[in-house]
């Protein structure tokens, strides 16, 4: 279990998230160690992405508190009280953790290399030339060598996911967070995201990640969740949920995919 | 495309002789359509064309002979040149009141909302030649301007007609009245970009004025810039409405003082239609190379082609 000398990479305590009176997220508790890959599998609208859009607060809780490191997301807590931040202060927490989308969402008018730069100009007021000379390195590293000067509507959707993972990277964030990653790819195109996904989890960078690909959850995860109706109904070694899943609910969500 | 028997856009053979495509595949002959209705519109259209244009030509009213004289006249320049002064200045106040305008449109506080949907509402539904004719007045109305703390002692007092001047009336005039149709067309250039931006945006730490500049604005005025030139060129016809404040230098209001003069209205018309033309056609092309630059990563290569 995780030791009270270093606090875990991503802590989520009690969290709650309604939408009007949709309650969505109904009290997940989750810890995730540094190095690990933590992956969220369950049917669509079990609350898994509005989970990870949580952590780098693109949704802001309900109730409950997210930790990174240690840290409270969002908010100062005084006399059991809730202060929000400033925006500048939630958009230096936000640096900590970089996001790769479903749908991508590069900058279409910015060319590949600019995308991966801007972050690292922009936010962290890099140079420009050691920005591009990192910004080509880490494409190069996503395999995209040569593919820096164009634009995002001339690469291939997996192309421009690999531009988005680069991105991400490029802001040199303690946790990666992949919602659905290939989830809007071509089926011959899921291939070469997932590797470069692999990679980087070999590389001991923490991660969460929600997909659909029950075997890729199976060969990257260190910790797999599965979530139905805004909860977690069941965590572990991926092996064990996966092989000898113990919830009903699982059991019948896993008959269906896999 | 390289061989000599390539096919044209419209499926039509560039060498009708050989029919062997380089390939080695023997393509279909084509024989191209008649397009009956069309000649015959065309040559509708050409006749009645050059009927009007000898009509024009030759018909004496037009006086072609004071046209030429007073086209290049160094009053009508000095028209043209306030012109355009009015059309730059109004829409220099357009923009970045509409820019305001936008943002406090979308603001959470109902009544910085209320004030901007009160300003549009005012400024889009009056005729722009009452509210010219208001700017006109505006110094016989308020003869004294006052600087003061609001229910308290005045800081500086001014007499109203040295600050609105008819140059400065017919500017916030013509500028109020556009800033109202401007707030419309950049709201819905930033509505049409996708939420994700933002999110990306924000993902990697980007501050709330960062996003705006860098990721927003730049995509939003791919949808922006056509209906602003559109506007920028209605704004230069609608400069001719400053006879309202009155203000008396512009290209039309000389025109039309020259006229006067000579018991002539039609030849100095076609000189003010003339000019008007003229800088219309220019501000087109100036539009043709913004629109070209903010579609950067939406042409098919624009890196490559150039204009696509």
């Amino acid at each position: 279990m995780v030791r009270l000398d270093t606090p875990p990479a991503v802590d989520l305590q009690g969290i709650h998230k309604f939408y009007g009176s949709v309650h969505a997220l109904r009290g997940v508790d989750l810890s995730i160690k540094k190095g690990d890959v933590c992956v969220a599998i369950g049917p669509s609208g079990s609350g898994k992405s509005t989970l990870l859009r949580c952590i780098n607060q693109l949704e802001i809780v309900s109730a409950g508190r997210v930790f990174l490191e240690g840290e409270l997301q969002g908010y100062t807590e005084r006399d059991g009280k809730f202060h929000p931040l400033p925006p500048r202060e939630v958009a230096r927490q936000r640096r900590r953790t970089g996001m790769v989308f479903q749908g991508f969402n590069l900058f279409p008018h910015k060319m590949a290399l600019e995308n991966v730069t801007e972050g690292p100009i922009q936010v962290k007021g890099q140079k420009s030339k050691e920005a591009s000379e990192r910004g080509t390195a880490l494409l190069e590293r996503v395999g995209l060598t040569g593919l820096g000067d164009r634009y995002p509507n001339q690469l291939s959707g997996g192309q421009q996911q690999r531009v988005a993972i680069a991105r991400a990277l490029a802001m040199e964030p303690e946790v990666m967070l992949f919602d659905e990653p290939t989830s809007a790819l071509d089926p011959e195109l899921v291939g070469e995201v997932l590797d470069v996904i692999t990679d980087l989890a070999k590389c001991g960078i923490t991660m969460m990640l929600v997909t659909h690909e029950i075997g890729f959850a199976r060969k990257v995860a260190d910790h797999l969740i599965f979530m139905d109706q805004g909860a977690i109904v069941e965590q572990g070694a991926p092996h064990d949920v996966l092989d000898d899943p113990q919830n009903p609910r699982t059991k019948a969500f896993l008959s269906k995919v896999l | 495309m390289s061989d000599s028997n390539a096919i044209d856009q419209d499926g039509r053979r560039s060498n009708s002789a050989s029919f062997e495509h380089s390939h080695g595949v023997l393509m279909n002959e084509i024989v191209p359509r008649r397009h009956v209705g069309r000649w015959i519109a065309a040559a509708v259209l050409l006749i009645l064309t050059l009927q009007f244009a000898s009509e024009i030509a030759t018909n004496p009213n037009f006086r072609w002979d004071t046209f030429a004289r007073f086209l290049f006249d160094p009053l009508i320049f000095r028209g043209i040149g306030w012109t355009l002064v009015l059309t730059i200045a109004a829409m220099a106040v357009a923009v970045p009141i509409a820019i305001a305008l936008v943002i406090m449109r979308d603001s959470d506080n109902p009544i910085v909302r209320g004030a901007a949907w009160l300003w549009i509402w005012f400024f889009r539904g009056t005729p722009i030649y009452t509210q010219l004719l208001f700017w006109g007045l505006f110094a016989v109305l308020f003869p004294q301007l006052t600087l003061s703390v609001p229910f308290g002692p005045e800081l500086i007092s001014l007499e109203t007609k040295w600050i609105v001047t008819p140059i400065v009336a017919a500017v916030l005039g013509l500028g109020f009245n556009e800033s109202a149709y401007l707030t419309e067309i950049f709201r819905a250039g930033f509505r049409a970009i996708d939420r994700g931006q933002t999110e990306a945006a924000q993902a990697i730490g980007m501050s709330g004025i960062k996003i705006w500049t860098r990721i927003l604005m730049p995509q939003a005025m791919r949808t922006i810039i056509p209906p602003t030139g559109n506007e920028t060129i209605g704004m230069l016809k609608m400069t001719s409405l400053v006879l309202a404040v009155p203000f008396t230098l512009d290209l039309m209001f000389v025109s039309n003082s020259i006229a006067n003069r000579l018991y002539q209205p039609i030849p100095l018309l076609m000189v003010a239609a003339f000019w008007y033309l003229a800088i219309t056609s220019i501000l087109m092309v100036g539009q043709f190379y913004l629109e070209r630059h903010y579609g950067k990563g939406h042409d098919v290569a624009p890196s490559r082609q150039g204009a696509a």
